[in-house]
């Protein structure tokens, strides 16, 4: 099934492009599948492919709203690495990140998957300890990790402001296999490669209410007509409790902006993702030459995907701090992603109080890189009715027993995740 | 960029504020049993529209007042004191 090679774009390139297919299909919906997923961005696709991929399942529809791909998976840094600490967090980033690495063989489709390094810089003794903290968790789960010195990071990003007044940087904690992929091309390939499984991706499709009878789901209501499944799987980012609420049942999560930008082009300048200790602030550098960057969360709840200013400034300022040299760069794009940010900053994947009904939610800033992971375990989750073990902690129940993943010890506030 | 009108200073810019939450939960009892307090702290009804939330004038009076905004458009229709009632609408 070799729809995209280089042998084929040579071959087009003498016939004017004039024989390539659409890349999925556009179905109507029918009456009834045995799965349901909605939410047509990476994880939604994903959790399709995987299901008919892994799980033999192929009586599956994915119901998106408007367009495939154009909420938070085009609405990132596209940055994928595996870098957490809580055991319970890096294996399941693990297995996305090596999910990652085999994903164009898999899916048949070039998501330009980078693996060009991603160094969190650290300036001052406790920083590095954190640091050293972190990166010997993640040797301790089998996941690369590296500290590298001033000089370390001065060979692998020299633009970056070693001197710094402030915040002299010390070195950085390095995970070499961490880079990134092309946002758009993930959700294109997913959909690809769901749709010639025999999944149906309905597009324009709006839910408007769930189908429960005992407790448990038989179906969604939508803008296109009922549609029965006797497993629903949620996988719609920001807007989970929105659907939860159709459902008849409150989850914790609140929905946040976070913003992202890009600059005009450059001549290559940054070939890794570099993280700043001292202030909210990463960048990559696109294949396109923009650089691609990001900073915290704008503060308050929204569901308007667009920024605030007061935060633009603060990552603009950041990144200055940083890298001097951007001082000249003229800002691109700017554009914000809604996140259901939860009350420990972790996320869940799991079953719901309502029998049939699954989600992929909670995925706070860290859902791009876990796009295929999220998928697998999703699609574990419906097709065998329980969790597999990488998504078995993370809960809607946690907090109630006690077992929060809470990486930076912030407590119990959605926005300081 | 939000103006927000504090009760106590005029309007400001919401650089001088803090949120804080949503100000619809509130804590139970102490005999109130772990359901309630686990409903208290962590559930909540994140709302596509208007929403009841807390801001503290931090940089400003520091008083912690009650805004109704839309968490869509962002528009602020009511501003009230912590004692003060605010009615949601369509809540």
């Amino acid at each position: 099934m070799a729809r995209y090679s280089g042998l084929r774009i040579l071959g087009e390139g003498f016939r004017g492009n004039s024989g390539w297919q659409p890349a999925w299909r556009k179905p109507a919906p029918k009456a009834s599948y045995d799965v349901v997923v909605i939410g047509g961005g990476g994880h939604g696709l994903a959790t399709a492919f995987y299901l008919a991929e892994v799980h033999g399942i192929r009586n599956v529809a994915v119901l998106e709203r408007g367009l495939i791909g154009q909420g938070n998976t085009g609405r990132n840094t596209t940055i994928v690495r595996s870098n957490y600490m809580l055991p319970e967090n890096n294996n399941f980033y693990e297995h996305s990140l090596k999910l990652w690495e085999g994903l164009e063989q898999s899916l048949g489709y070039n998501v330009m998957m980078s693996q060009r390094g991603v160094i969190n810089l650290f300036h001052n003794d406790a920083q590095r300890n954190a640091a050293l903290r972190r990166g010997n968790s993640m040797r301790l789960n089998g996941i690369d990790a590296e500290i590298i010195d001033r000089e370390g990071v001065k060979a692998m990003c020299p633009i970056v402001d070693l001197d710094n007044g402030r915040y002299p940087v010390m070195g950085g904690l390095l995970q070499r296999r961490g880079g990134t992929a092309r946002h758009d091309a993930v959700a294109w390939g997913f959909a690809h490669a769901a749709d010639a499984r025999g999944v149906d991706i309905i597009e324009h499709c709006e839910v408007t209410g769930m189908i429960a009878e005992g407790g448990a789901i038989q179906g969604v209501r939508t803008s296109r007509g009922e549609i029965r499944a006797p497993k629903v799987g949620l996988a719609v980012a920001g807007h989970t409790s929105t659907l939860t609420e159709m459902a008849g049942f409150r989850v914790p999560i609140e929905t946040h902006l976070l913003q992202a930008f890009v600059s005009e082009g450059l001549k290559p300048l940054i070939d890794c993702v570099v993280t700043f200790g001292a202030g909210h602030f990463y960048v990559s550098q696109s294949d396109k030459g923009g650089l691609v960057f990001g900073g915290g969360l704008d503060g308050y709840p929204s569901y308007g995907q667009r920024g605030t200013l007061p935060e633009a400034e603060h990552v603009y300022a950041a990144g200055v701090s940083m890298i001097p040299a951007l001082g000249r760069l003229r800002g691109l794009r700017s554009w914000a992603g809604v996140m259901d940010m939860t009350p420990d900053g972790s996320f869940y994947i799991c079953k719901t109080p309502v029998q049939g009904l699954y989600m992929t939610a909670g995925w706070c800033y860290g859902g791009f890189k876990a796009t295929p992971g999220s998928g697998w375990c999703h699609a574990w989750t419906i097709a065998k009715d329980e969790p597999h073990r990488l998504n078995a902690a993370h809960t809607l129940d946690r907090f109630r027993e006690g077992r929060m993943l809470d990486e930076r010890g912030n407590g119990p506030f959605f926005w300081a995740q | 960029m939000l103006r927000i009108p504090c009760p106590h200073c005029g309007a400001r810019d919401e650089i001088e504020f803090t949120y804080r939450g949503d100000a619809t939960v509130a804590r139970p009892g102490p005999d109130a049993g772990v359901d309630a307090f686990h409903d208290y702290l962590y559930l909540r009804t994140n709302p596509r529209g208007w929403q009841a939330e807390w801001w503290q004038h931090s940089s400003g009076c520091r008083a912690f007042l009650k805004l109704l905004r839309h968490t869509v458009t962002h528009e602020i229709r009511a501003v009230a004191t912590a004692t003060e009632t605010l009615e949601v609408p369509g809540a």
